[in-house]
């Protein structure tokens, strides 16, 4: 089927719901919506939906009176009601496709909100503009985790041992993990957002309506003078890096999300050097586990073909880490538009001239389901959309990115360092196998694999 | 923050009533739009035309607009289909900020046009999102022309989020719907006959409610919108009166049908065996010329509580003087839930909904113990506050109440879209029981700590 302006059954959704997701990762923050109702409505079911966990964040709740005088009165109230009802360190406040058009500038009005006395001492509001009808949730997070960077990172001139790591659009398991490598190196970092012990929550009997987790904002104001910055991820963690390099002189480098067992290598790597600590015994003893399953396995996962979609910064890792086992990807769809994705696909994908690949428009599940039909794979990697085409082309399924509306673990479990990729390798083998034994002949069905 | 001993809301005052002997009537200050910067639960326009179109299943749904509203709406809702599956599919025009600034027409008409080719649906629901009022799109004009080339209704649904509230959404699917009625035959339609309205086959409760009405020897001409098809829709003006479920969604519709062809209308409810009953009953009751419609209710009330009543009084044993909290979208759904809770025992500390009206909240006010909370648009901060100070057991709302329920200790049921076995019917109200009494007695809360952490 030719398309040129429709897309079926997107491989992304829109800019607000990203920022909603990195200002839930500031400690004691409310992240606010400006726009309709209906959006922060939307956010808070799907961010729900994917973590089991309360999302708490505000709306302008616009009516027609603010799409013809402006949106400003709305969120200059929404201020002074949040502080006032709700007391939050933060407000994040991110725009929406409604309050882009009227052309609310969200800078301006902060700033009048600032000088109206409507922002008490000692409390903030950032912002970041999330047009919907550019780029996706990706680029919403970015864009938040940019205005965290920009607007509360202080350089005071004395440079500390600090290094500052900007996540990408990761779990909170994920994060929990990169804090937990950084804590066996002994290297001092600052990561950020955070939200481990937000969406991770345990049962307490309370509803905390602004749990322990989160980067605080000393922490934040902080990496102004951290030595340098790492940022996981080109297209959702590297413009708040660049952004901190513009205000505040904190020269960064860019790695991959440490997905897989090379990515992670990097990034173990990456750290050592920036943090000047050996990479302690536990950590290679980790690597050198995933490396003996590698082995062990080998035969499972040779040429197995792949299709993978889902978001530019974790799936670039991944299909790197797949042909790492010895795998096939051969279908790779990432809604995300922008040419970081493109660039780097194509070095990864070096190895393998038989890839396709297509981010952007119409880049969706249908086309993928194209692709299926036209070349057959043996695994599916995806988020829970995926489950529509693995259940018709009865192909397994791995869980992986966002949303997962159908299955837990996303949350607690990581997929990003060495255990990341032990995880990987275990749902990986646990689908294709249960998938041999379904299939099996009685002749072949085996006891040992 | 401390959810315990928190005021409320300032400005809330108004949508918060507390039963009390001698108190004063109750006023809830409710269809206001909620306060700028508040934690509402509410949705927007877009969502409620969405929902209530959602289930017809051999159209296209199409939103116009930012990919957003598309995303967050495929197939959430599991409203589910005896036939064609186009309504599970998401359709987007994706607009981009070329679009936005150049208008999204041409985008739109070729969209349509390449999905109508694809898919040959019998009719195309076009939503405007937000944005689409602001940038100027003539989308009448762009459905005229579809329909005329491809001789299916294409119909536009004017749902721009800030529009109103999610009760205007509903307000434009009904209009859409009104389109369409009228279209068809009403050839061979029986005089008893009726068209279910307001019921959305999640989980196949339509299916059991239309089982019920044929076992009576009722012809059902169409369900709007559950199990939908764009065919009985269009002549469901042929049917003889219209019982109407889920007041707040699918009255407009009934009116204009009132109006328009003089079809008379009821208001049931099929949750809990007293409701279910009744709404039996009262259709019964509208042919009168054939006395064995009613005996066959009659029968069928019989047959189906003597099924599961035996079964009842084991969850009631254990749930007796159990407390539980409401929150969902309509007030008449609170009602049936009152009723029901008592059925097994349960009494009720708290009620509220996203959409009521004066009269709902009267009514409410009539049917409720003294003591009960009375909330209208609430938040997660107030719903945590009285589920505490009531000590409820059980939380009855959607999506975004449960995970609040299960921090706080307290056992949940869901009777908005992701309920996952159905809750209407006699059949509907044992699983209801069984569903709140697993979740109110799960082991888990030997573990947990409960209201509020005290124990």
């Amino acid at each position: 089927m030719a398309r040129e302006g429709l897309t079926i059954n997107p491989a992304k959704t829109c800019q607000p719901i990203g920022a909603m997701y990195a200002a839930l990762g500031i400690h004691g923050c409310l992240p606010h919506s400006h726009g309709s109702q209906g959006c922060c409505s939307y956010h808070r079911s799907t961010l729900t939906r994917h973590y089991k966990e309360p999302v708490m964040a505000a709306t302008s709740s616009f009516t027609e009176g603010a799409s013809v005088f402006g949106g400003q009165a709305n969120l200059l109230a929404s201020i002074e009601t949040i502080f006032s009802v709700y007391d939050p360190q933060v407000i994040a406040v991110h725009s929406t496709c409604l309050s882009e058009t009227i052309g609310d500038d969200l800078q301006q009005i902060t700033k009048k909100a600032k000088d109206d006395g409507k922002i008490p001492d000692g409390k903030y509001v950032i912002y970041a503009s999330t047009p919907s009808f550019v780029g996706s949730h990706i680029t919403g997070y970015a864009n938040m985790v940019t205005g965290m960077a920009e607007q509360f990172a202080v350089s005071t001139g004395e440079k500390t041992e600090q290094i500052n790591i900007v996540a990408g659009w990761m779990e909170p398991s994920d994060m929990r993990e990169i804090k937990s490598i950084a804590g066996l190196m002994d290297a001092k970092i600052v990561l950020f957002p955070d939200t481990s012990d937000v969406l991770d929550a345990p049962q307490t009997g309370k509803h905390e309506f602004y749990p322990k987790g989160g980067v605080t904002i000393e922490a934040l104001r902080s990496t102004g003078d951290s030595k340098c910055s790492l940022a996981l991820g080109c297209v959702s963690a590297e413009p708040a890096a660049v952004a901190l390099d513009k205000k505040c002189k904190v020269p960064f480098e860019t790695l991959d999300m440490p997905i897989g067992l090379s990515a992670t290598d990097r990034f173990i790597m990456a750290l050592s050097k920036a943090a000047g600590k050996p990479v302690p015994a536990s950590i290679t003893a980790d690597r050198g586990r995933v490396v003996d399953v590698m082995a062990d396995m080998e035969q499972y996962f040779h040429g197995k073909k792949v299709a993978l979609f889902g978001d530019p910064d974790q799936i670039m890792p991944l299909t790197e880490f797949l042909l790492d086992l010895g795998m096939k990807p051969v279908h790779i769809v990432s809604g995300t538009p922008g040419n970081r994705f493109e660039k780097r696909m194509k070095e990864i994908l070096e190895r393998a001239p038989y890839a396709n690949f297509k981010n952007g428009g119409q880049a969706d599940m249908f086309l993928l389901h194209q692709w299926i039909k036209n070349e057959p794979v043996d695994l599916l990697i995806g988020n829970t959309y995926g489950k529509y085409i693995a259940r018709d082309e009865n192909i397994p399924f791995v869980r992986f990115g966002f949303p997962i509306l159908d299955r837990v673990g996303h949350s607690y479990f990581p997929s990003v360092g060495y255990s990341g990729a032990m995880r990987l390798i275990e749902k990986i083998l646990g689908v294709l196998m249960d998938q041999q034994d379904r299939m099996a002949l009685e002749e072949k069905f085996e006891l040992v694999m | 923050m401390d959810t315990q001993n928190i005021s409320l809301l300032e400005g809330r005052e108004k949508q918060v009533y507390e039963k009390r002997a001698g108190g004063a009537e109750v006023d809830i200050a409710c269809d206001k739009t909620s306060l700028s910067g508040s934690v509402s639960q509410r949705a927007c326009v877009f969502c409620g035309s969405r929902v209530v179109l959602y289930p017809v299943a051999d159209a296209i749904h199409i939103v116009h607009g930012p990919i957003g509203c598309a995303a967050y709406t495929w197939d959430i809702r599991g409203a589910v289909s005896s036939g064609p599956e186009l309504h599970r599919l998401s359709f987007s025009t994706d607009l981009q900020e070329m679009d936005v600034i150049y208008g999204g027409e041409k985008k739109l008409y070729k969209s349509l046009i390449e999905l109508i080719d694809q898919y040959q649906p019998n009719a195309a629901f076009i939503y405007s999102t937000c944005i689409i009022g602001l940038i100027g799109d003539d989308i009448e004009a762009v459905c005229k022309k579809v329909a005329k080339e491809k001789g299916i209704p294409v119909l536009p649904v004017h749902s721009e989020g800030f529009k109103g509230t999610k009760k205007d959404g509903y307000k434009a699917a009904c209009h859409a719907l009104m389109t369409l009625i009228g279209q068809g035959s009403t050839e061979g339609i029986s005089k008893y006959s009726i068209n279910i309205l307001g019921e959305f086959n999640l989980a196949g409760e339509a299916w059991i409610i239309r089982e019920y009405y044929e076992k009576m020897g009722i012809e059902v001409v169409a369900t709007m919108t559950g199990d939908g098809r764009i065919d009985a829709i269009r002549r469901s003006h042929g049917a003889t009166l219209n019982v109407v479920q889920c007041s707040g969604s699918m009255t407009t519709l009934a009116k204009d049908m009132e109006e328009k062809y003089g079809i008379p209308f009821i208001r049931v409810s099929y949750f809990g065996f007293e409701d279910m009953s009744k709404s039996l009953y009262d259709v019964a009751q509208h042919f009168p010329d054939r006395p064995d419609i009613m005996e066959k209710a009659k029968e069928i009330v019989r047959d189906e509580i003597r099924k599961y009543y035996p079964e009842m009084q084991k969850f009631k044993a254990a749930l007796a003087g159990k407390k539980a909290a409401i929150y969902v979208g309509g007030a008449f759904k609170t009602f049936s839930l009152i009723k029901a809770l008592r059925t097994i025992g349960m009494s009720v500390v708290l009620a509220g909904s996203q959409t009521g009206n004066k009269d709902d909240y009267r009514a409410l006010k009539e049917m409720c113990d003294e003591g009960t909370v009375i909330v209208d648009d609430s938040n997660p901060v107030e719903l945590s506050k009285f589920i505490l100070e009531k000590e409820a057991d059980l939380l009855i709302g959607g999506v975004k109440e449960r995970p609040i329920a299960f921090k706080l200790g307290v056992g949940f049921c869901d009777h908005n879209h992701e309920r996952k076995i159905p809750l209407a019917g006699f059949i509907g109200m044992y699983y209801f029981a069984k569903e709140v009494y697993e979740s109110v007695m799960s082991p888990v809360w030997q573990f947990a700590p409960r209201k509020g952490g005290k124990r």
